[in-house]
């Protein structure tokens, strides 16, 4: 909402500089954006008078506009449409600082030859001078405005650009923000005059109003003014619409926006003689219904949608926009003013299907109240017979079904008390809300009563009081304390404590934490997951997504996390190493998708040598483990790991991760196929943690075990085995001795003298007890029942 | 008369002295031992040959000998320390090296910037007694809107874009990413009775063309307080003590008025800038404040519809966004950089 102060001065006194006006607004809720001041960039900028408009000789669509700037004359070229002789124009000389009408862009006028003439200057659209949005035409100013005078001089204003909050449609008006100026400031508000003079026909003998659907409609005002001029308004309304960002139209057109912009109420006019049969009917559509509205488009309504029609048809499509058939068109005399109140929700509901919001429906979405309605119209009657003549008819229709009580509240002083941690005095509390408009009658011992003014259609409980209390008074006048309650006793939190050390544990480890978004595509899925899985289980899509690439919600991390390998690999050809612990969304059927807390880690590249150069020994599947084996050693869980097979994963060299026989996780080669689609062609490792199975088993605390008094006997054995023997195998079956304190694997050698087929693993054994310094006899006793065993089990033979 | 003996060690004493001065190592000193107090050094000599000597010329050569063996003594285990500080410092200074070499490498690994600002919030307000609790990101819109009083067809629903997931019920999409963390006030309230004191973060979708102050993800940090005797003035005091904690004690902050259907009164909070220390600059777009978050005191509507006694029990609610705050703490310019997962940029934290 753009509220020129020159405009908003008419309702209140001004006393406080721009800035400050601004700041306090903003402070009580009505955040001031901008406060823009036109005039002051508009250097080299005048009024000029179109003095002859010809041809371009080199093309059709450009024309050479002759102005005139008093004294002065000088022809550019143009390609408005709009441009005629006669007009009164904004004209920009070179060196003038202008928007650039297609970027947006603030840019420099310079000299320029289009299509072969010389244009030593420009006549400016809309857009081009910052006032709105529009560049299909140049701005054509009022008649009076006298040429040659500074444009800054002409229109010059100081304008508040507000972010009007969703609750308070009243400050979508000047009338309304004046209202919080005289609260701010301790003024008062002048309320625009609304009464003049009847002189035609009761309107009831000229115009009938039903409204058929009352819930839709709690009110429809009407007023008829018959013998009009239909004509340009004058210079000061033009101005006042301009500066507010309305293009001015004409004076009845022009009079229903002033109106709105003044008070808050949408209105529409009707030319008269195009109603049918002198009828208004306010019905919803019927289905099949098909209306022009204004813009020119066809607008297919439905049995949801409230229409205004005649006897014969729809005439507008109700709050949002009127018909091209009964517009107000420079031949209409008898104009039908309208001015309703129609159910917000309805309103938005018909907004949103048709694809269409206009200023008056940004209004009435957000619920008006029905007294509005009459006192715009008899202020709208007021400018219509004074700006564009005619004869009112007696009286105004006012069909009212759904009128309220006036809104009253009792409000205690506890409560006020409770809610702002303030005891205000009474006379402060019943000033300030006088000040809004409020009454406030205080009713000993301990309440007020306060009556909501009918424009303030937010304030429904005692809560809303507090605000209004505090806001005016200031939130920085509240005081400042800190909780004084019991703190609530703490709950566990499992599953994000393990989230949080898991995310420390790796970082220490030296991996990067990245965190990549939920949306995916399914293209990117299936390049990591089996076709089975997605088609089984397809992942959750939204039904409005920004762009294809990010359209279902992510059932695994390996995919964004390749990605990011993939663009980060595009300029560091070094070792990479990448976690991620976030939530993929398993769907579930008629229920919320199951989140789950997932890890994924990818590596890749060189080990780095003391310079940090790439020492030439890529990382394997025992660097990916090596993270997976610091994570669950800091972790205090014992897994183990298994061959397995994974789609994305090379056959041989993957693991699956095993937790009390359970998977709960998996780390492997990724598939240079599946690295390929990603663009990466090196070797890249990855591995991947279902947390949640995790949370049970984590917490729980190690049991200590004692430390043995006694010596251990340390010695080595190498043993050779089938090649298809595993480390963990022959590690387990070492390991289950009582007296092997402790079992280290130090070497795996295939090769001569080792036959083929075989391989020596060389481990390093400590044997201890906790009670007794053990014997030679004893050693030599464990270790001939370990290699038996060894024998026996996995074919083990000691070598040599 | 002076005793030959007397003046031989008068000899011997010079030339040890003159000698010793002339040596520079370990085994020249040892010669130098061997020569002077050696076995068969002339010293010993006249040592052994005391006892043929009369009773008084014994008496004043020997107090004469033995004095001169103390004194050579001495000056050999001088000597000897003397020698080997100047070994040492020779390795010493031998094994200079360039101390701005760098170290061998070590992966450094780090936590994403969301993620430290994101602890660091948490930690503060954790330590006031908030507990951390978090909930669903796919919600239904009755958890993201409803019941946090944004019903269907109300024009607030343009604050929050929202993306919806494609599923259908009733003819309507009942299921959406949620769009802030709020309807996790009503997740914990219907699971808790108060006191509640709790922060809730996590991710957050918004249906929003992306610039570099709009993220269509983000991670929101919601926070809720309800209890007996809990007021505006407690929502000040506690948003105070947090901003202080985590942007400095020095910081101002600043609350204002503003609308979220969920809360009444409803305010949001600024902090003087900390860049231009509230002088005005490009990042607070010149008014010296910065706005952090969003908050107010509990609807009655919400605290009924999750069945407390609204009489009795009072609270406050606040949404601050992660990213804001890890943009303002390292001058950040541009949002998007976070879930670029760019390394050169994560690197730098
Ligand atoms: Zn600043």
């Amino acid at each position: 909402m753009k509220v020129p102060l020159k405009w908003l001065g008419e309702y209140v006194d001004i006393n406080l500089p721009a800035q400050e006006l601004a700041r306090r607004l903003t402070m009580a809720g009505t955040e001031v954006d901008a406060i823009l001041t036109t005039g002051r960039e508009w250097e080299k900028i005048s009024v000029a008078q179109v003095v002859g408009v010809s041809p371009h000789p080199n093309a059709d669509r450009l024309r050479l506009a002759t102005v005139e700037l008093g004294g002065e004359q000088m022809t550019v070229v143009c390609g408005a449409p709009n441009v005629a002789p006669g007009q009164k124009v904004a004209f920009a000389r070179l060196g003038a600082e202008l928007i650039d009408g297609h970027s947006g862009q603030p840019t420099i006028l310079k000299a320029a030859k289009i299509r072969g003439v010389e244009s030593a200057g420009m006549v400016c659209s809309e857009k081009e001078l910052g006032l709105s949005d529009s560049h299909e035409g140049i701005l054509v100013l009022p008649e009076d405005a006298p040429v040659g005078m500074p444009l800054g001089q002409y229109l010059g204003d100081t304008i508040l650009d507000l972010d009007v909050t969703p609750n308070r449609p009243d400050c979508l008006s000047v009338l309304g923000i004046a209202r919080e100026v005289a609260a701010l400031s301790g003024g008062s508000v002048r309320e625009p005059p609304g009464d003049y003079q009847e002189l035609g026909q009761p309107i009831k003998e000229r115009v009938r109003v039903e409204i058929a659907d009352r819930d839709l409609c709690p009110r429809y005002c009407a007023a008829l003014i018959e013998g009009v001029q239909i004509g340009p308004s004058p210079p000061w309304m033009q101005e006042r619409l301009v500066a507010a960002g309305v293009r001015p139209i004409s004076n009845v057109v022009d009079i229903t926006n002033y109106v709105m912009l003044e008070v808050g109420q949408p209105l529409h006019s009707f030319d008269f003689s195009l109603i049918s049969d002198r009828k208004i009917i306010v019905r919803r559509a019927r289905p099949g219904e098909v209306m022009v509205t204004l813009d020119g488009t066809d607008r297919p309504l439905n049995h949801d949608m409230l229409v205004i029609a005649d006897a014969k048809e729809a005439v507008a499509v109700a709050g949002l926009m009127g018909g091209a058939a009964s517009e107000v068109s420079e031949n209409a005399t008898a104009i039908l003013l309208e001015s309703a109140n129609f159910n917000p929700a309805s309103i938005r509901r018909t907004s949103t299907a048709l694809k269409l919001r206009t200023d008056a429906s940004a209004r009435f979405e957000k619920g008006l109240n029905p007294e509005l309605a009459m006192v715009a119209i008899r202020r709208a009657v007021r400018l219509m017979l004074e700006l564009a003549g005619g004869r009112a008819a007696e009286g105004i229709i006012d069909v009212y079904p759904g009128k309220r009580r006036e809104t009253r509240i009792t409000v205690t002083q506890e409560r006020l008390r409770r809610v702002l941690g303030l005891q205000l005095p009474t006379p402060q509390v019943r000033q300030t809300l006088v000040s809004l408009g409020f009454g406030c009658r205080w009713v000993p011992p301990d309440r007020y009563v306060v009556r909501v003014p009918y424009w303030r259609t937010d304030v429904h409980i005692p809560d809303d009081v507090a605000e209004e209390l505090a806001r005016i008074i200031g939130y920085g006048e509240l005081p400042t304390t800190t909780l004084s309650g019991a703190i609530p006793p703490a709950q566990p939190q499992p599953s994000r404590e393990l989230r949080e050390r898991v995310r420390d544990i790796l970082a220490a480890a030296g991996m990067q934490e990245v965190i990549t978004y939920s949306l995916t595509n399914l293209e990117s899925l299936a390049k990591v997951l089996p076709p089975e899985e997605l088609s089984q289980r397809p992942p959750l899509r939204v039904t409005n997504p920004m762009s294809y690439q990010q359209e279902y919600l992510r059932t695994t991390l390996r995919a964004s996390l390749l990605e990011t390998l993939a663009s980060n690999l595009r300029h560091a050809q070094r070792r990479i190493a990448l976690f991620e612990v976030g939530r993929v969304y398993l769907p579930r059927p008629e229920e919320l998708p199951h989140e789950v807390e997932s890890l994924a880690g990818v590596g890749t590249g060189d080990q780095p040598d003391r310079w940090r150069q790439p020492r030439g020994e890529p990382v394997d599947l025992y660097d990916a483990k090596a993270y997976l084996e610091l994570l669950f050693n800091r972790l205090g869980l014992a897994v183990s790991y298994h061959d397995s097979e994974d789609f994305a994963l090379v056959p041989g060299r993957t693991a699956e991760v095993r937790l009390d026989g359970q998977r709960v996780g998996l780390v492997g080669q990724v598939h240079p196929r599946v690295a390929a689609s990603f663009d990466i062609e090196q070797d890249v490792y990855l591995f991947e943690v279902n947390l949640e199975t995790l949370v049970p088993q984590v917490g729980k605390p190690r049991l200590y075990q004692s430390l043995s008094r006694f010596p251990a006997v340390e010695e080595d054995i190498a043993i050779v085995v089938d090649e298809g023997v595993t480390a963990a195998q022959v590690q387990a079956i070492v390991e289950a001795f009582s007296l092997v304190q402790r079992a280290a694997l130090f070497d795996v050698y295939t090769g001569p003298p080792v036959p083929a087929g075989k391989k020596s693993l060389a481990y390093a054994i400590s044997y201890q007890s906790l009670d007794h310094t053990l014997t030679d006899a004893e050693v030599d006793r464990e270790r001939r029942r370990i290699l038996e065993r060894l024998s026996r089990e996995v074919g083990a033979v000691l070598r040599g | 008369m002076i005793l030959p003996q007397l003046q031989e060690l008068k000899e011997i004493e010079d030339k040890a002295r003159t000698e010793l001065a002339a040596v520079s190592d370990e085994e020249a000193l040892e010669s130098w031992r061997i020569a002077h107090l050696g076995r068969r050094s002339r010293l010993n000599i006249i040592l052994r040959g005391l006892a043929s000597l009369p009773i008084e010329e014994r008496r004043q050569v020997g107090a004469a000998a033995n004095r001169l063996r103390l004194e050579l003594e001495e000056m050999l285990s001088q000597r000897q320390a003397q020698l080997r500080e100047a070994t040492v410092t020779a390795v010493v200074e031998r094994g200079r090296l360039d101390v701005t070499l760098p170290g061998r490498p070590l992966a450094i690994g780090r936590l994403h910037p969301v993620t430290q600002a994101l602890r660091d919030i948490l930690a503060a307000f954790v330590s006031m007694g908030f507990q951390v609790f978090e909930g669903p990101e796919v919600e239904w819109d009755h958890y993201n809107f409803e019941a946090v009083r944004i019903p269907k067809d109300h024009p607030a629903r343009d604050m929050w874009d929202t993306l919806w997931i494609d599923y259908v019920r009733n003819d309507e999409y009942p299921m959406l990413l949620r769009t802030h963390t709020s309807p996790m006030q009503i997740r914990v309230m219907e699971q808790m009775q108060p006191p509640v004191r709790i922060v809730s973060p996590g991710k957050c979708y918004r249906h929003e063309a992306t610039d570099p102050t709009h993220e269509w993800m983000h991670t929101q940090v919601e926070g809720l307080a309800v209890d007996e005797n809990i007021s505006m003035a407690d929502l000040k005091g506690t948003l105070y003590e947090f901003a202080r904690r985590l942007f400095g004690r020095e910081r101002r902050v600043r609350f204002r008025c503003d609308y979220f259907p969920f809360v009444e009164p409803g305010a949001d909070m600024s902090i003087d800038c900390p860049l231009c220390d509230g002088q005005g600059c490009r990042a607070c777009g010149n008014s010296g404040w910065i706005e952090i978050l969003g908050a107010g005191m509990v609807h009655p509507e919400v605290l009924a519809n999750v069945g407390y006694d609204a009489e009795r029990y009072t609270g406050f609610a606040f949404g601050l966004g992660v990213e804001r705050v890890a943009m303002l703490r390292h001058g950040i310019e541009d949002i998007r950089l976070f879930y670029a997962n760019d390394l050169r940029f994560l690197e730098q934290f």
